[in-house]
Parts: structure tokens; sequence; C-alpha cells
């Protein structure tokens, strides 16, 4: 599904990505774990296509196709989802119908036939039970007035509603409570199928105990330095990250 | 020299010395040619006004950007364009179905009265006398019971106001004329359309709309003011509207300009409220290549209220000016002012904003917000948020931002699937979405935004319109 290869990426001519290289096939969970500023985020954005990075060196394939020649858009239509760390308010722009547009916009790419306005909304009724969220609140603006735990809901739920392949979740469990935590964690846990990847990109080793990531990879430095099974993430819970600080071995 | 008014003046005008004069001569020439040529008699306060106006008018000339009501503002291309007056009948071309494409979707539903060129088209309007509601041409009013309008019309547009409310003042002929009686609860929206044609001449034309809107007593009523012309049509519509609210009235007050992408477009607007009333202004400024637009408020006595919403939208080469002016002269009023304004292409826009808070005017609470956006690195703004507080124990605030679009929220909004063109026309639209939103009558606020998708290409995918709020 997801193939990285020897990604170098800056941002303001600083480079944050040193040649990461990863691969994710379907139907897996992937955390991706580091200390602040190790380069976690640069990649979920490199992935979603933020403007403001430059990929000096590398490639990434997503399902055969060259993703880095993307519009962030287009990649989103191809089936790409990031779950952003700061949802960002947007006053003014329903979340609902910004929503109904975009995933019409998907299923259209799809070959799809569009929902109606009625059957969007039994949709909406439907993956809101999903992570708990109140339906009137999905329909205001887009997070605004939002607390810190409904926005990462809404980034569930659009993920339900929107139905990617590959999902890159960025620090969703940041900021969150352990109640909050869990209805996260059991909603990501419910879009788990066998047809769609999921990149966790997280800081803590707590969301893993609610999602059971396949295969753990620690991130240093812009390289991911370490991979392995969900034991890791519990080694780096009780141990830290500074024993693999000092340049992996050949 | 004229005393400063009570609507005020944004600081004490700077006359320039003796000024090349052939700009205003060309109007003193016509003007005599107008007195003249005035078959039926008029008052003598009228015609005092006339004179007074223009003698003012040769006194000051034309405002140049020495002037700091005018520094932002080049009038040059209005004072050197030989305009003349459309002869009358020349704009007959103008038919229902030009008004109607500005006639806010055909589904407006309430009395329609259209000016094209500055004069009463009687084939397209509805003129109405029922329950003493009066919508009528002012020309008519003037011609048969003039001292109706002898306390208002020239009043509360006083002698300070402009140059160009001058010229208004001195080759006024027709216009509306609104009286809702007292106690009336008017219950359909009232339209006023001044159309522009083509003109049938070499020279562009020039009118002088004149707007009198008298609201009694206890009345409540809704007003829209629609400027439009023929597409591409190359003129000039200097407007004036005087409003009075008397004690407890309740106003609505819509002014759509629309002008053709050719046209000039300098609108005085003067708005005296009495006691306890309410009037709440919105005001779009969307179309003409140079338009200034005035607001003067005053509150005559206490317990008032005023809300003033405003847009403007530019694009091209379009400059779009805004003055208000909201005088807090007795306590207890409040006013809540937000005007926006949109940039793209190369175009400019002007927002200064003065509340003025008098001596004695305590527990007065006034707001003010001005934000812009700019869409092109060639756009324009100037904003000036002036607050002049005399007065202790008030509440008073004001607040102006200029930025670009968001680019986090464009790029959120582009990772969901949204083509980029169609976020940024989103996001635009949502940022207009608050003034556009306290539009109350549903075909104006139709028209407005029927505007925005035409100017908003990412606006033509229906389920992106619906997407906002």
């Amino acid at each position: 599904m997801l193939e990285v290869r020897d990604l170098h990426a800056s941002a303001n001519g600083r480079e944050i990505l040193k040649g990461v290289d990863l691969t994710v096939k379907a139907g897996e969970v992937h955390a991706i774990m580091g200390p602040n500023g190790s380069g976690k985020s640069t990649l979920a954005h490199v992935i979603a296509g933020r403007p403001g990075y430059e990929v000096t060196r590398g490639r990434v394939l997503y399902k055969g196709q060259d993703l880095l020649a993307m519009t962030p858009e287009a990649r989103a239509r191809e089936g790409v989802f990031l779950a952003f760390q700061y949802p960002v308010e947007i006053p003014g722009v329903s979340n609902v119908y910004f929503l109904k547009a975009a995933l019409n916009a998907i299923r259209k790419h799809r070959g799809e036939s569009e929902l109606d306005a009625m059957d969007f909304l039994s949709l909406v009724k439907e993956k809101a039970k999903l992570v708990d969220i109140d339906e009137s609140l999905v329909k205001r603006p887009v997070n605004e007035g939002f607390s810190g735990g409904e926005k990462k809901r809404n980034e569930i739920f659009q993920m339900a509603i929107l139905d990617p392949q590959l999902a890159v979740l960025d620090e969703t469990d940041s900021g969150l409570d352990i109640d909050a935590l869990r209805i996260v964690a059991g909603g990501v846990n419910q879009l788990r199928t066998p047809a769609r990847a999921i990149v966790l990109v997280t800081h803590y080793q707590r969301l893993l105990d609610y999602i059971i990531p396949d295969v753990v990879h620690v991130l240093l430095d812009g390289r991911i330095v370490k991979s392995g099974d969900k034991e890791l993430a519990r080694e780096l819970e009780a141990r830290g990250y500074e024993w693999l600080e000092a340049p992996a071995a050949p | 020299m004229t005393p400063a008014s009570v609507a005020g003046r944004g600081g004490a005008p700077t006359r320039p010395p003796a000024r090349s004069t052939t700009e205003t001569d060309r109007y003193r020439a016509e003007f005599e040619a107008f007195a003249t040529g005035r078959s039926a008699p008029e008052p003598a306060w009228l015609r005092e006004q006339r004179e007074e106006a223009i003698a003012r008018f040769r006194e000051r000339g034309f405002p140049t950007i020495a002037e700091e009501e005018w520094r932002f503002t080049s009038v040059a291309p209005i004072a050197r364009t030989a305009f003349r007056r459309a002869a009358p009948g020349e704009g007959t071309g103008v038919r229902t179905a030009d008004v109607a494409a500005f006639g806010f979707e055909g589904a407006f539903e309430g009395h329609q009265i259209v000016f094209v060129d500055g004069r009463l088209a009687p084939e397209l309007s509805s003129i109405t006398t029922e329950g003493g509601l009066q919508i009528c041409s002012l020309a008519d009013v003037l011609s048969r019971e003039p001292e109706r309008l002898q306390s208002h019309l020239g009043r509360v547009v006083t002698d300070a106001a402009s140059s160009f409310a001058d010229l208004n003042a001195a080759f006024l002929e027709d216009g509306a004329f609104v009286f809702i009686p007292p106690g009336l609860v008017v219950d359909k929206p009232i339209h006023l359309v001044f159309m522009s044609s083509r003109g049938t001449g070499v020279a562009p034309t020039i009118s002088h709309p004149r707007t009198v809107v008298v609201a009694g007593r206890g009345s409540q009523a809704q007003i829209v003011e629609s400027y439009a012309g023929v597409p591409g049509a190359a003129y000039f519509a200097n407007a004036v509207t005087e409003i009075v609210l008397e004690d407890g009235a309740g106003l609505e007050h819509y002014k759509v300009q629309r002008e053709s992408e050719a046209a000039f477009h300098v609108g005085f607007m003067a708005v005296v409220q009495g006691r306890a009333s309410r009037f709440k202004s919105h005001s779009f400024a969307l179309g003409g290549r140079l338009a200034r637009n005035d607001v003067r408020q005053l509150f005559a006595a206490e317990g008032g209220e005023c809300e003033l919403n405003g847009l403007f939208a530019l694009g091209g080469e379009q400059h779009a000016d805004t003055h208000t002016v909201i005088d807090h002269a007795h306590p207890h009023c409040t006013s809540r002012e937000l005007y926006k304004g949109i940039l793209d292409g190369k175009s400019r826009g002007v927002f200064v904003g003065r509340i003025l808070v008098r001596e004695g005017a305590s527990k007065t609470d006034a707001h003010q917000t001005n934000k812009n956006l700019l869409l092109s690195r060639e756009a324009l703004v100037d904003s000036v948020p002036q607050l002049e507080i005399l007065a202790s124990d008030v509440k008073c605030k004001h607040g102006s931002t200029t930025g670009q679009l968001d680019p986090a929220a464009l790029f959120y909004l582009r990772s969901r699937g949204i083509p980029e063109v169609a976020a940024r026309s989103l996001l635009v639209c949502a940022f207009a979405s608050d003034v556009v939103g306290r539009v109350r009558i549903p075909a104006v606020k139709a028209g407005i935004e029927r505007h925005m998708r035409e100017h908003l290409p990412g606006l033509r995918d229906r389920e992106i319109q619906e997407a906002v709020l």
C-alpha cells in the first residue's frame, strides 16, 4: 500500500527527514514513535502533501503510484487520509456539508454514485455513533468551539465518513483524557479492516494499549532506527529513547 | 466657511488654495442651464438650497487627496470626465428584464420603485399609498406638496457633507420618498432600484438620485436601495440618502451596490435617530470602477441602537472607499459595526470608521470591527478605525485585522479531497458569511450569494455552496 524509500525532506532549509524507509501493507497498523522533533509529524505531513516541505531525495509510492507528484486533494481522492494533530477551526464552513462535498468528490473519483442529502445524513448518524460524537456538534462550523477531545473525535468521525485506504493519524492521542482516548481508540479499532492501512504517529505508548499495532517503528533524528512488534513500544515506555540515540549499528 | 455639522467630519477639511477651476466651471455652467431649463416653479427654500450648494461646490471643488477625508481615494477620474445629465426618456431602453437581473432572483416580494438614470420609471414601478405608507417619486412630491419635504430634504445631510452631496443638492431632480406613518409595521420589504442605462449619447451620463426616508414614531420597515447599471455602461451615480428615524422607530436598511464595472458611484447616507430607535444598515459594495460610500449616523436622543454591517468584495482594478461615522451624542446608546473587505486582483479598498462619543454620552456601548482578506499580492487595503471618547463611563472597543487566506485551513480542506480552487472560494465565502448571514430578506441574501458565486469560480459546485454557513 505505502512504500517510503530513502525519504529526505526539509522545511525552511533545514533537513528533518534524513532517509526514511517504511513499508505498510493493507490491513496493517504501524506505529511510529519518537521524541519531539524527530520528524514524526513531518513524515505525516509529507505523506498528506502539506505545502511547505521540500522533498530532496527519495520517493513515496502509494498503491504503486508516485504519491509525491499528486496534489493533497488528489491524494485524498485516491484514499489517503490525515488525522491532524491540531485540527483547524474554520468558521463559516459547515463541518458536515464540507464533508459531503469531500465524500462525493471521492466517490465520483472512484466511479461510485454520489450520495444525496438523505443518504448522507444517515451515514453521519451511523458514523457519529462510532466515536460517540454529538450529531449537533458535527453540524457546526468545522472544529469551531470544539474542545480538544471533540476535535480529535471529529477527525476520526471524518475518517469514518471518508473511508480511506491509508489513514495517517498524527498524535491523535495527545491531549486526550483516558475516557476520550478509549473512545477515539475504539473508533479507530472499528475502522481497522483488511483493506485499510493505518499509520499511528504517537509520542506515548499509552495509545498502543488500546490500538494494538502490528509493527512499531522508532523515528530518531529523521531516520527509522529500530522496528519491532508491540513489545518495542513497552520497552520504549520503560527505557525512553536514549538507549537508541547512538548511531544505529550497520 | 461652513461650521462643522452635527454629523461631524473626520477632522477639519484642509481647503486647498485656489484650484484650477475648469472642472468646477463646467458644473456651474451646467447648473445655470439646469436652473433656467426647469419649467415648474419651485419653492424658495429648495431654490436656495440648490444655489447654496452650487456656491459651496464652486468654493470647494472636487476633493483632493490632500484632504483627510479623501486621502486614500483620488476622484480625479470623476473630476476630469465631462458627464452630461441623461435626457428625459433616454433610459427607456432599460426594460423589466434589465431590472430583474438585479431584482434579487425575481423572488423579491415587496414594494418596488425603479429609477432609471435618476428619474422615475413608472412602467417599472409600483407606487404605494396603502395604509398611509407612501413610496413614491420625490419629484412628484416636490411638484404637488413640497411642504411635506421641507423639514427633511437637505436637513439630514448637512451642508458640511461633501462636494458630491453639494452637487447632488444642486442638481436634485428625482429619487425616492418613503414615508412610514407612525405605528405602521410594513410587512413587506421596500425596494428602491436605481438603474443606470448605457445612454444614447457619447459622453457618459451623471445622475443625482436623492432618497428621503421618514420612519414615523414606532414604525417598522425594511428598505433596500439597489444601485446597478447595464453591464459595461460608463456613468456616474451620485446618490444621497437621508433617513430620519423618529422615536421608537425600527428600520433595517440595505444598500446593494452592483454598478457596472466601468461606473463611478458616490453614495452619501445620513441617518438621524430619535429616542430609542433602532437602525440596522447592511451595505454591500460589489460593483463599480471607483466607489465611495459614506455613512453618517447620529444619535439625536437617548437609548438608540445602531448596527452597521458592510462587505466590500473587489477584484480587477476596482477601488472602493467606505467612510462611516457613528455619533454618540446622547447617553445610553449602543452601536455595533462590522465591515469586511475581500480584495483580489489589483483592487484597493478603504475603510475609515469613526466612532465619536461626545461629552455627556455616558453609558455608551460601542464596538467596531473591520476585517479584510487580501487574495492577491497586488491588492491593497487601508483600514483606519477611529475612536474618539469625550465622555466617561462608556464601553467602547474596536479592532482591525487584515490577512490572507489561512494556509492551514486551505490545506485542511484539500486534505479531505476538496479541490484547491473550491477550497479557496469556500474560505472566501466563509469569511463573508457572518456579514451575509445577517441579511434577513431571503431574496436579497440570495442575490448577494449569486454575485459571490459568479465571482468565485470554485463555488460553481452546488455542494461547495452548501458548505457555506
